[in-house]
């Protein structure tokens, strides 16, 4: 196996009102290899979209990625980057797709405009080349009757030929990694098979890294090769796909397994987590999770690293040590 | 006992008009019957467009309908005067997605939900409060949240206090208009076991509409799939979602993302995407997207309508033999 990123201790932090910084993202570490699928699960406000732009160093100002953060592209310092060659990175070696397409598509420029735009910049190809990849592209992202579409404006397709254009313009400079932030949420189930079908060929047949955020435990189920659960800004399990969902081990894994309606199976009521996810300015101390665990015990008042639970499976929690 | 019958729904937007002459009406519910019976939920399921949530709209009179009729405990509601159709208001309530959107950022929480207890003159005085504390409570909230705004809430909170809002009037029917799509799914599951519960201690009628058919069999027995504006399938949730009888509700449910990477079940992966509503397909509207092997000419010529096929009512022409898992 290839590793192509490695994040280590990723803390991202914002000031309050009275300027004291908060960490919505507090010491995450994970790698991503070559042709595989790391997804990273969690509900609202847990910091698994800002983890995703922090590979890319987007994270809006007066946010900022803190010391001792490290993010390694192959042999590249991502945090020691100059801004222009920070710009070779994103979308030449590290592309992304977003939940709303619209918001990313320029209304006024064509779909074959704003992926040939893509290629010019990262690839020393002749415009009329370029339009060529571009239509290529969009076959290989499986847009129907790629050629006519070239020409249409994004007000002119539907929300997941959207998408497909989205995928096409984060694949235009053949990145090694993909990172996908909740990519079929606005869209409907069976357009959402296809987009995940889609990413998948793609992932398969060019040998990227992807890696997928999302809330949705079921879209994982069937796409990632390694999962890991966020809570508070952490990670608080990680393992093999079937490991996770065979031995779900952490209390807040297993609260959201016991929220999720099943298609089969008896029906039976619902066991949800009690209480909300804590503002990030206001972590619990401890294990932040400790206030709504119904497993909590004497030692959760003091915060767990993350602990075996078995071959390549973790998680943040003193009960794994039992 | 029957609480609330549809007959032949009709709702077109933008027929005819100044500006639009030249354009179609796009046929959002096209002919759409069904009944609920009291204490009953039906849930109605489909994709964006399908027209769905303008039935629920249309049956409350939010929006006027094209065509048809509904039967509310023996009244005529699109026959109804704006007077009668306020009082029938009490009885019939919606709750929607997205609370933040219908509730009035510069009312508080107490007066949002006072609001109908008022209007309704259903209390006076200080009985007003008294029942606004109850309401937040019946619904899981503290009652001095009723000081509050609703942007001091979350998403979660925001649905509870929506829903108290629509118990105020002590309504017999409510229309779930996607309530649960927006949360995540801890609080989703908190916010469906709240509902159940109020409809087994209130004896609520729930239209439940929705897009998640997991979401569905937890609170729905019975279930009515719609694709372009009418119902393709209709029957018991166990039975529909075990044995579908027509192709696009196989194709739904097999779409459907399960959390079990052992489930083994096969996807079928649709190609296209729902047509228009402003020009549907002719015969079975989605025939241009099937993939069931009998599938023939007399799709494409002949609309199929609704009837029994093994446990359910399907349209589809070859229902009989509809492959529930199909290779791609």
């Amino acid at each position: 196996m290839t590793r192509v990123l490695d994040v280590e201790n990723l803390r991202v932090s914002f000031p309050d009102a009275g300027g004291r910084r908060f960490y919505p993202v507090d010491g995450v570490s994970f790698r991503l290899d070559r042709g595989k699928t790391l997804a990273i699960v969690g509900e609202s406000g847990c910091g698994k979209s800002l983890t995703s732009l922090a590979l890319l160093r987007l994270i809006p100002p007066p946010g900022r990625i803190d010391e001792g953060s490290r993010i390694r592209l192959e042999d590249t310092d991502l945090l020691a980057l100059k801004s222009e060659d920070l710009r070779q990175v994103r979308g030449r070696r590290i592309g992304m797709i977003f939940q709303d397409p619209m918001t990313s598509l320029n209304p006024v420029f064509t779909v074959g405009n704003q992926i040939a735009e893509g290629i010019l910049a990262h690839l020393p190809v002749s415009k009329t080349q370029a339009r060529d990849r571009a239509l290529q592209l969009l076959q290989e992202v499986g847009m129907p009757d790629a050629p006519a579409r070239l020409d249409a404006y994004p007000h002119q397709l539907s929300g997941g030929m959207r998408q497909r254009v989205m995928i096409a313009i984060a694949l235009a400079a053949e990145p090694d990694i993909l990172v996908a932030d909740e990519p079929t949420t606005a869209l409907d189930v069976t357009v959402q098979a296809q987009i995940l079908e889609v990413l998948d060929q793609l992932r398969a047949r060019r040998g990227m890294a992807v890696l997928l955020i999302t809330h949705d435990l079921g879209i994982v189920a069937g796409r990632a090769d390694r999962v890991a659960v966020m809570y508070a800004g952490q990670f608080v399990e990680e393992a093999s796909t079937s490991d996770l969902f065979a031995l779900p081990s952490h209390p807040y894994t297993q609260g959201l397994f016991a929220s999720v309606p099943r298609i089969s199976g008896p029906v039976q009521r619902l066991a949800p987590i009690p209480g909300t996810v804590p503002p990030a300015a206001a972590w619990p101390s401890g294990c932040r999770f400790r206030p709504r665990c119904p497993k909590a015990f004497e030692k959760s008042h003091t915060e767990p690293p993350m602990l075996p639970v078995g071959p390549g499976h973790t998680m943040r929690c003193w009960l794994a040590e039992e | 006992m029957m609480l609330l019958s549809i007959r032949d729904l009709v709702k077109h937007y933008g027929a005819g008009g100044f500006f639009r002459r030249s354009e179609p009406p796009v046929r959002a519910v096209d002919g759409v019957s069904f009944e609920l019976e009291r204490g009953e939920t039906l849930a109605l399921v489909g994709e964006s467009g399908c027209g769905k949530s303008s039935i629920g709209r249309t049956i409350l009179r939010l929006q006027e309908p094209t065509g048809g009729t509904a039967v509310f405990d023996g009244i005529d509601v699109f026959s109804l005067d704006r007077g009668a159709l306020r009082q029938l208001r009490r009885r019939m309530q919606i709750i929607f997605q997205d609370p933040y959107s219908s509730l009035n950022p510069r009312m508080t929480v107490g007066a949002a939900v006072a609001e109908g207890i008022e209007i309704h003159r259903l209390a006076r005085g200080p009985e007003v409060g008294r029942r606004v504390a109850a309401l937040l409570e019946e619904v899981g909230l503290d009652p001095s949240y009723a000081r509050g705004y609703p942007h001091e809430f979350s998403g979660g909170q925001r649905q509870r206090i929506g829903i108290a809002r629509a118990l105020a009037v002590e309504p017999s029917f409510i229309v779930c208009d996607e309530p649960v799509s927006a949360l995540d799914v801890s609080v989703q599951a908190q916010v469906l076991n709240l509902l159940a519960d109020l409809q087994r201690d209130r004896g609520l009628s729930y239209l439940f509409i929705a897009h998640d058919l997991a979401v569905v069999r937890q609170i729905a027995r019975r279930v009515a799939v719609m694709y372009l504006g009418r119902i393709v399938e209709e029957g018991s949730t166990e039975a529909l979602l075990s044995e579908p009888r027509h192709p696009y509700t196989a194709a739904l449910l097999s779409a459907v993302p399960e959390p079990d990477p052992a489930s083994g079940r096969r996807r079928i992966v649709l190609g296209g995407e729902p047509p228009s509503p402003s020009n549907p397909p002719s015969g079975c509207p989605f025939h241009p997207r099937c993939f069931h092997p009998a599938k023939s000419d007399r799709c494409r010529t002949e609309r199929p309508v609704l009837r029994a096929v093994g446990k359910t009512f399907a349209a589809c022409h070859y229902a009989e033999s509809t492959p529930t898992q199909v290779p791609h």
